[in-house]
């Protein structure tokens, strides 16, 4: 099947809930915007987030009404599994080259969910961080957009993928569908690949990858999520035992000249806020919170003072320096130093997790922007035409990648009128 | 406008497999008289949706009613001209096949009667007209209120994007508080050198924009009209002129935190005890001495959250202050390498970057930075000043004596500084019965701080949520203020340091855009973005009560001496919920109003008592519980079958005659399932949960009047993600009804 897509004013780069807002804002301003997502879905980290702070609203509910918007406005063309391999020319007057992986569902495709009941292959289930598997033939998520399956391409060639394009009663299945390359111009565009979690793998005495039950702040996200691996019950992955008695490692790899130097900006609220879903889930849960500062800034504050006057959470200054499994409980045991008194304290719980950073997700050396040291967009006022939003120029939150991609759309039309 | 109905039933998705299709059928063309009535088994594809548009083309087909899939699915498919067709579409496959049991009697049955509530609500139907052609024309100017770096930044962002602007700063000179800083903290790589503000360059390029209108020494006495129709009456030099403007971006600022309220920390009792702000002076003048005796200060104490994150002062945290002394730290030690500074805090709050010049600071040997609770303060001869810190980190307290004390106080919003002159209250009003009524009614914290006075029913400025700032849905919609075409940025909005200040300008800038680009067009802006429905009121039957012009959350309403409503359009939002408020239902739009839902209601076919199948009208939010209940269908969670959904643009539309309505068809219970309010509300129209279960209070009023048990009604708060609670609310709910036994006035 051919695709077809129209040259456009703004090419976004990112489906997250920065690229988003950049083109529902452009296009709300009367801009065409071709929105580019890697993923076979937009929504990005958000749709992975069980909820937002400090309200406490499930990151659904701002996709629904971004999803929405989309819907409703013509000027908006979303191509998912699709990736700009190079972009030439200048403000104004770019053209950009997207490749486009089969989905190998076409958009014929309602979402019946036939296939994926026929579909006995397995594959690790990224969406949750590999913490479970789904079916080869699998629908994004629960708030997918489009709302459309996807066939792994593992299984392609095989039986498997057979037995799905035969339960298909709508055609919507095409095996053959081959990457595609597609060339479009546009007047200005936007950077927001966003970021990936800092590998915890690669702080060695915090125990990820060889403690079971140490796990990531994005982990907890899922396990706290209805539509997680769980179903939104915190248990604790060795042994599925209910976690009562939990550790939040602040700074995991943060604010270390060993691993990332800056701060994440949103770590702190995240392990509060994730302090009161066990809070939530288990009145009895005592909840521990090891920090060098609390950084809560602005009204956020008042989050930080509500919770940590709940008598059941603690916050403590002081960095983890290890944590180690008590092999014969699976419980773990976290050593703190306190640099101050030079002294080290020992505690144990059930689960610990690892409040870990924003590491930008450079969008390659084939778009030309500035990047600082730790690889995050710097505005440039030479290179006008290509701006970064969101995470990709600091590490932040939500509310404030709402505010600097709808600020990034503006600098995008100013380069079409300069056209 | 002559209506042909066509009725299209899509049969794949399972939907053919469950129900009796052919009786499905006959509901729309026996009962409804629908002249076409087509099924196919896959309406989305291109047979399909091609066999609707051939039917509107060559039939004459101006009414469509598509019973398939969730409306939220396959919209790019079934889109038509809103101006030319209506269309309504019945949600057989989320709300009904994917959650019910195949070929059940009440299955069928639920099918049937949402294809009734379907047929009925586009039958009333009219196609959309913008309002735009019988209005003036509409002006794309952008005000900017405030000549900071916020207003500053927006008037050059907007100016850059083709659009005239006019400044007004209250101030002789622009450049606000960034003016009078002598450098600011690292903002680019490597982010370890302080930088100079670049704020004369900012000032030269404002000044230097054709496009850029600049008021000094101004101030807006009046802000009358709406969006792309503001007049604004700017007052300078003892004259006044009244400017027209499309939209406004509000970026006034902020005021230091009244250090004199700080005495307890020595301001005002001891000379050597200074704020931020007078640090920045003496770095200007080059002379870091002291006031009492002029001598220059070897000793310095930086007091963090002064007056910040305490309850008694200013709860919240300004997220400057910790880099802004950490940047006089270094002005003092790069002047004097034998200075001592010490800075007590209870956290640094660097974030992003920012850390890596708190690193930098950190490795000063002249900088302690030592955390604590500054519990004393006291002078001694010299004048210097001991502090007293307890909770350090050492367990133990501390004294620190330094020459010099300076307190880091917190931002407090223009918005949410009084002005000295205060606007009178509305009169009071002279039937007891009315003043306790508007006790319980939700009321908006509005200060008067002279900034915009505009003329709105409603009241003067932008409503406060908390501590002063402007009210908006600050996660997703961070600019939406509660009045349209308004936008707040910079430090007005939050507390926030200037780079940050400058992205937020650009964001506003864009809205304030946004907002006369789509007013133009005479469509809705955000939430409903698009949308060209709009209110029209039927103004003969109003009764001058006042209700939609106090309950609009967006101040659309303005009202005439007799207390007529005064609608102004480009204001509203399209929310609706002065079509649930309005007792006499004279508010409709052409695609929604009292009657349609009414009429939805009214179209449910009631089983008899003996029958025992009670019935359950759910109104839902479509924003939250609408999709929640797809997530529903889609997870295969099967619920009672007995429920009648109907979609609501939000729960605040729900008027007082729907449950009468319900309640007189003998319908057994109504479920109204809305976002949650209170302060940290996920209403996307703010209000309109919350006034929903305001009305509801006279809902018992009612149901006494019908001699009906107030159990009949439930109002809830859900989130979208609590999709896995819906059957649970539906059972219990039902359990309940069924105790309370059917409705009386059911077979009447």
């Amino acid at each position: 099947m051919e695709r077809e897509v129209s040259d456009g004013d703004v090419l976004v780069i990112g489906g997250g809930i920065s690229g988003l807002t950049t083109a529902v804002e452009a296009a709300e301003a009367g801009c065409k915007v071709i929105l580019v997502e890697k993923e076979p879905s937009l929504g990005g980290k958000v749709a992975r987030n069980n909820k937002y702070y400090t309200k406490l609203c499930p990151p659904s509910c701002g996709l629904e009404i971004n999803f929405k918007r989309i819907k409703r406005n013509p000027d908006i063309q979303c191509l998912t599994l699709a990736e700009v391999e190079a972009i030439s020319g200048g403000e104004g007057n770019y053209e950009a080259t997207i490749r486009v992986n089969p989905r190998y569902v076409n958009d014929n495709c309602t979402a019946c969910g036939e296939c994926a009941k026929v579909c006995a292959t397995e594959i690790p289930n990224e969406f949750n961080y590999g913490m479970d598997k789904r079916k080869a033939a699998y629908l994004p998520h629960l708030m997918a957009f489009p709302m459309r399956y996807v066939i792994a391409p593992e299984i392609i060639g095989t039986d498997e993928a057979k037995k799905c394009l035969k339960a298909c009663k709508y055609n919507a299945i095409d095996l053959d569908m081959k990457q595609e390359s597609l060339k479009v111009k546009v007047g200005a565009v936007v950077v927001a690949t966003g970021w990936d979690p800092y590998d915890a793998t690669k702080i060695d005495n915090l125990g990820f990858g060889k403690c079971p039950n140490v796990i990531t702040n994005v982990m907890m996200e899922r396990l706290a999520s209805p539509s997680g691996p769980t179903k939104g019950k915190i248990v604790r992955p060795s042994d599925g035992k209910e976690v009562k008695n939990i550790i939040f490692a602040q700074c995991a790899g943060s604010r270390d000249e060993n691993h990332l130097p800056y701060c994440s900006g949103v770590c702190c609220l995240a392990s509060l806020k994730q302090a009161t879903y066990v809070r939530e889930q288990y009145p009895d849960a005592k909840a521990t919170i090891f920090y060098i500062d609390v950084r809560a800034l602005g009204k956020f504050e008042d989050f930080y003072t509500k919770v940590a006057g709940d008598e059941n959470v603690s916050l403590i200054k002081g960095k983890a320096a290890k944590v180690e499994e008590d092999p014969a409980t699976g419980d773990v045991v976290v050593e703190v130093e306190d640099t101050m008194k030079g002294d080290k304290i020992r505690v144990r719980a059930e689960m610990v997790v690892l409040a870990t950073g924003m590491v930008p997700r450079a969008p390659g050396s084939n778009i030309n922007v500035t990047y600082d040291e730790f690889g995050f967009i710097v505005s440039d006022p030479s290179r006008r035409g290509i701006y970064g939003a969101g995470c990709v120029r600091r590490p932040t939150g939500v509310a404030q990648s709402v505010q600097d991609a709808t600020g990034a759309a503006l600098k995008a039309i100013q380069s079409i009128v300069r056209r | 406008m002559d209506k042909k109905v066509g009725v299209y039933i899509c049969t794949g998705c399972e939907i053919g497999e469950s129900l009796d299709v052919p009786a499905l059928s006959k509901v729309a063309t026996s009962e409804y008289k629908v002249p076409l009535c087509k099924n196919h088994p896959m309406l989305c594809g291109k047979e399909g949706s091609s066999l609707i548009n051939s039917d509107i083309e060559k039939e004459g087909v101006n009414t469509v009613v598509i019973a398939a899939c969730s409306p939220r699915e396959k919209t790019d498919v079934f889109s038509y001209d809103p101006t030319a067709v209506c269309m309504e579409r019945v949600n057989l496959r989320e709300h009904v096949v994917w959650c019910h049991p195949s070929q059940e009697e009440d299955t069928q049955m639920l099918a049937e009667d949402y294809l009734r509530m379907g047929i009925i609500k586009a039958q009333k139907m009219a196609p959309l007209e913008p309002f735009s052609e019988e209005m003036e024309e509409i002006n794309k100017t952008i005000l900017v209120v405030g000549g900071g770096i916020t207003g500053m930044t927006a008037a050059l962002e907007a100016a850059r994007a083709g659009y005239d602007v006019v400044l007004v700063e209250k101030a002789s000179e622009l450049g606000g508080w960034m003016k009078r800083l002598w450098k600011q903290y690292p903002k680019s790589p490597p982010y370890l050198e302080l930088q100079p503000t670049g704020i004369d360059e900012t000032i030269g390029e404002v000044m230097s924009q054709t496009n850029i209108k600049v008021y000094t020494g101004a101030k807006i006495e009046k802000t009358a009209g709406a969006p792309g129709l503001f007049d604004v009456t700017i007052s300078q030099n003892g004259k006044s002129e009244t400017v027209r403007v499309g939209a406004i971006v509000e970026a006034t600022g902020w005021q230091p935190y009244d250090a004199t309220k700080l005495g307890s920390l020595g301001f005002g009792k001891y000379p050597n005890c200074v704020t931020g702000i007078m640090v920045e002076e003496m770095a200007a003048k080059g002379k870091f001495t002291r006031p009492s005796d002029g001598r220059e200060a070897k000793s310095w104490a930086f007091i963090q959250c002064a007056g910040s994150r305490d309850k008694d002062h200013l709860p919240y945290c300004s997220s400057y202050c910790c880099l802004a002394s950490l940047k006089q730290a270094k002005y003092i030690r790069e002047k004097d390498s034998d200075a001592k500074v010490y800075i007590l805090y209870k956290d640094i709050r660097t974030i992003g970057q920012y850390e890596i010049f708190y690193k930098k600071v950190q490795e000063d040997p002249g900088i302690f930075l030592t955390k604590g609770e500054v519990v004393g303060i006291s002078e001694d001869a010299e004048n210097s000043l001991v502090i007293d810190v307890d909770n350090t980190l050492l367990g133990e307290k501390i004294q620190v004596k330094a020459e010099m004390v300076v307190l880091a106080t917190g931002m407090v919003p223009q918005a949410g500084i009084e002005a000295k002159e205060v606007i009178p209250q509305e009169a009071e009003k002279t039937c007891e019965e009315k003043k306790e009524e508007e006790k319980e009614l939700p009321t908006d914290i509005i200060i008067p701080s002279d900034i915009l006075n505009l003329e709105y029913r409603q009241g003067p400025e932008l409503p406060a949520l908390r501590y002063g700032f402007p009210d908006s849905h600050y996660i997703c919609f961070p600019y939406e203020t509660r009045r349209t075409g308004i936008y707040t940025a910079g430090c007005v909005r939050q507390p926030m340091d200037s780079a940050a200040c400058m992205d937020d300008a650009a964001g506003a800038a864009l809205k304030a855009i946004q907002c006369v680009e789509l007013t133009a067009q005479g469509k809705a802006l955000h939430p409903r973005a698009g949308d060209m429905s709009y209110p029209e009121l039927y103004m003969s039957r109003c009764t001058q009560c006042k209700r939609c012009t106090e309950e609009c959350p967006f101040g659309m309403y303005n009202e005439d001496e007799k207390a007529n409503p005064l609608p102004n359009l480009t204001r509203c939002r399209r929310c609706g919920i002065c079509m649930g408020s309005c007792p006499e239902r004279i508010i409709s739009f052409k695609d929604y109003s009292v009657d349609i839902i009414s009429s939805m209601v009214k179209a449910i076919d009631v089983p008899e008592e003996d029958e025992e199948k009670p019935r359950i009208v759910a109104f839902l939010c479509e924003n939250d519980a609408y999709p929640s209940l797809d997530i529903a269908g889609r997870k295969r969670l099967s619920y009672n079958p007995y429920v009648r959904v109907i979609p609501l643009r939000c729960l605040g539309n729900v008027n007082l005659v729907w449950i009468a309505d319900a309640l007189g068809k003998g319908i057994d219970g109504i479920l109204l399932i809305g976002c949650k309010y209170g302060d940290d509300y996920q209403c996307h129209f703010i209000k309109g949960s919350e006034l929903a279960n305001y009305r509801m209070e006279k809902i018992k009023e009612t149901l006494d009047r019908l001699r009906l048990e107030s159990d009949r009604i439930r109002i809830l708060e859900l989130s979208l993600g609590e999709y896995d609670k819906l059957p649970g609310i539906f059972d219990d709910f039902l359990k309940k009804i069924e105790e309370v036994g059917p409705n009386p006035y059911k077979g009447l």
